[in-house]
């Protein structure tokens, strides 16, 4: 392909004409298919997700729930599932159940839990994804039929109200996000509380007070636009040094009387987190700041204003929109940080709910992490189920951030 | 002579007087600004604590790996195999698969971004422009964690249907990179069209009127008048592309291997710390000495490309403004 903007042998002659048009053509098509693929990708992303978590599951039981009970398992009251765990299990294994909790005290949950676990002996012997379990239904019916004539076919919402409720368990379709959605949240609020305050306050500082020609204000504000470009596991490995092993006494909670046994707690990745969002909140904030018009600061000086004053109640509210809109951006990116988790020791495995700053804790990416690199088919998908409850918090943050600016804008 | 005296000393109480004034109309020490400045100036140097922190833990921590009897410096940095538990720390299979992962990733991203940038500046309308844009960012707010899902449950087959899965193992690198060149498309893209858009309409128009036509007047003289624009968008890229985990852990295997094969499985830098710090590390181990220096390596590789590239931006911005 080979062409010039001014070839002196072309004077006159317009037959290379065309051949440029058309040359033109194919490469605006080309950029347009570049961009399409951008588009296509995502959608492919997401259709990819849909898709793994919802199909058919082929399950085995040891005992057909349809024989304890008329009605199905999930709608019983508590003392009829005692009865059936009464009548089904025996008397040595009843009074070790008795003993770690009375039946009687146990949640409906618990109890459900229970009758599959001990009685009913759910087991997953493969799962299909939508596409196939719409497209292919003979095929598969006619296989399980074939291979496995104990097994059942069921279609599965993996996604569904059990797995936003339910805690942590071994077999993928008793498992839930609970306690990994409680502790992403919890995470979120430490990492508000200190990165909040520090980042507007820095922003505020370099754009209001520092004097650009001072060594040092130059060295901060540099330094921030390198720290925005680390990339996220240097900050885990940060965490790890600072927060979880230097300042164990303050991260475990042991300078406060209810120690954790190590510093790998909600506190230690609150903190890191907070870190590593910080230079995006400043950088956002600044932006931010300094799109205020000079004249509101020069008005307020005329009436007399003190500089802090000028700030707080002149500048400031004007920019609170983007503040806002930068720091809820910065945020969404803290939920969805991996990385940086798994240096300060996110547990995989947790099935009580945080209480607290000095908790061990599990977070949503972690919990999507790890059940993907697990080898059951199962798992992948309520690790798809995951990821589509964590990209619809995204969604909701992102859409708040939206509204808030909206919002704010039309007051001022 | 009385008389002069009064008047100097007349003199002098105007003087103090008007000294009193002056005072006061000078600007009042405040206590409560001072204190507010000063906070906020600790504020700002919480980052400076965070490089300061970053240096050296990572300094400390590596000056003790390599202060091991088995670890030299020489042996790191030019030995092909790492086996912690057999004394072998040699990090250039790391680094391999390292840069196997961005080439693959930059090799997505670098032609389909600045195509995608070259489109929305100056082809599209303003109207697709305001709708194709905020999709396509989209695809950078997704969690790296969600890319490393989508390269093992969907790029691999995909890869393994292709090319046979004989050929293609279930974590390989290739996999992975062209993921993460999607992760790292909308970046390249909107740096690029940032470049792109900067450049005055007069170059454009000076084009169109020597006859040219717009693909000329896009390839022969927008794109070289912001080629420093896009050059550093794509060292961003790359350094992003490097320190990368999610993707890596989750779909380019675990298990240093020394090999330029884009169907095996490789860890990178990024996929060896994740793997290691996963379970209960303890403190003072060489595993846990290792994260340190190789974290050390990822940490100046990323910083020394940001800086090329900030510098390389500036002094675009430079010519046009």
């Amino acid at each position: 392909m080979r062409f010039s903007l001014v070839d002196s042998s072309n004077k006159g002659k317009t037959t290379n004409l065309a051949r440029r048009h058309q040359i033109g053509k194919i490469w605006h098509a080309i950029f347009f298919l570049s961009t399409a693929t951008g588009l296509l990708a995502l959608v492919t992303l997401l259709l990819s997700i849909i898709n793994q978590s919802f199909g058919l599951m082929a399950v085995d039981y040891k005992v057909d729930p349809s024989t304890l009970s008329a009605r199905p398992l999930e709608q019983l009251s508590n003392s009829e599932l005692i009865d059936i765990l009464k009548s089904n299990v025996s008397k040595i294994r009843l009074r070790t159940l008795e003993r770690e909790k009375p039946l009687d005290q146990r949640t409906t949950d618990e109890l459900l839990e229970l009758v599959n676990t001990q009685i009913v002996g759910q087991k997953i012997i493969y799962t299909w994804k939508l596409h196939e379990s719409i497209f292919r239904r003979a095929e598969i019916e006619a296989e399980i039929a074939r291979d496995y004539p104990n097994a059942r076919l069921e279609f599965r919402a993996w996604l569904n109200w059990q797995f936003l409720k339910n805690t942590m368990s071994s077999q993928a379709q008793f498992a839930g996000i609970r306690t990994a959605l409680l502790g992403s949240l919890n995470l979120i609020l430490y990492t508000i509380l200190f990165a909040l305050p520090i980042g507007i306050g820095a922003a505020i500082y370099l754009e209001e007070y520092a004097r650009k020609d001072l060594w040092y204000n130059r060295i901060i504000q540099t330094n921030i636009d390198n720290l925005a470009g680390v990339p996220s596991i240097v900050y885990g490995i940060l965490g790890l040094a600072i927060f979880v092993r230097a300042l164990q006494p303050l991260t475990s909670g042991a300078l406060f009387g209810t120690p954790a046994e190590n510093g790998r707690t909600i506190l230690s990745a609150g903190l890191t987190m907070a870190l590593l969002v910080l230079p995006i909140i400043i950088i956002n904030a600044q932006e931010a700041i300094r799109a205020v018009p000079d004249t509101i600061r020069q008005a307020s000086y005329g009436l007399g204003a003190t500089k802090w004053q000028t700030i707080w109640s002149h500048v400031l509210p004007y920019a609170l929109p983007g503040i806002l809109t930068g720091n809820i951006l910065a945020i969404s990116r803290a939920i969805g940080e991996t990385a940086p988790l798994i240096l300060v020791g996110a547990s995989t495995f947790i099935t009580s709910d945080p209480n607290g700053p000095f908790s061990h804790f599990t977070a949503l990416p972690i919990q999507i992490y790890n059940w993907t690199t697990r080898p059951q088919e199962q798992f992948r998908n309520i690790a798809a189920a995951a990821i589509i409850v964590l990209m619809t918090t995204l969604l909701m943050i992102n859409a708040l951030a939206i509204l808030l600016r909206n919002r704010y804008s039309k007051k001022i | 002579m009385e008389n002069q005296l009064l008047k100097i000393r007349s003199t002098k109480d105007k003087l103090i007087e008007t000294n009193e004034i002056s005072q006061q109309l000078r600007k009042r020490l405040r206590l409560s600004e001072t204190l507010i400045q000063t906070l906020l100036l600790i504020f700002g140097a919480v980052s400076i604590l965070t490089t300061l922190g970053i240096v050296y833990e990572l300094g400390k921590e590596s000056w003790l790996f390599f202060g091991r009897e088995e670890v030299s410096l020489v042996e790191f940095l030019t030995t092909t195999t790492w086996q912690p538990v057999a004394g072998k720390f040699g990090v250039l299979p790391l680094i391999n698969a390292t840069l196997m992962t961005s080439f693959f990733a930059m090799l997505v991203s670098l032609p389909l971004g600045l195509s995608a940038a070259i489109y929305l500046s100056e082809y599209a309308s303003a109207r697709a422009r305001s709708l194709l844009k905020p999709i396509l960012e989209i695809l950078a707010g997704i969690p790296t964690v969600v890319y490393g899902y989508f390269a093992l449950t969907f790029m691999t087959p995909l890869l393994r249907s292709i090319f046979g899965s004989d050929t293609v193992q279930i974590y390989n690198t290739l996999s992975a990179g062209l993921v993460m060149g999607i992760m790292i498309l909308p970046l390249v893209s909107s740096m690029s069209e940032d470049a792109l858009n900067a450049v005055p309409n007069s170059l454009r128009e000076a084009a169109y009127s020597l006859g040219a036509t717009r693909l000329e007047t896009a390839i022969k003289v927008v794109v070289p008048a912001a080629l420093s624009g896009i050059v550093a968008a794509f060292i961003l890229g790359v350094s992003r592309a490097v320190g990368e985990t999610m993707i890596v852990a989750i779909a380019a295997g675990s298990g240093p291997a020394f090999t330029l094969n884009p169907f095996r499985a490789a860890e990178t830098m990024t996929g060896y710390i994740a793997r290691i710090s996963g379970g209960d590390l303890a403190y003072d181990t060489p595993d846990y000495n290792s994260i340190f220096a190789i974290g050390l390596l990822l940490f100046l590789v990323t910083l020394v490309l940001n800086m090329i590239s900030r510098r390389i931006a500036a002094r675009f911005r430079e010519v046009y403004e």
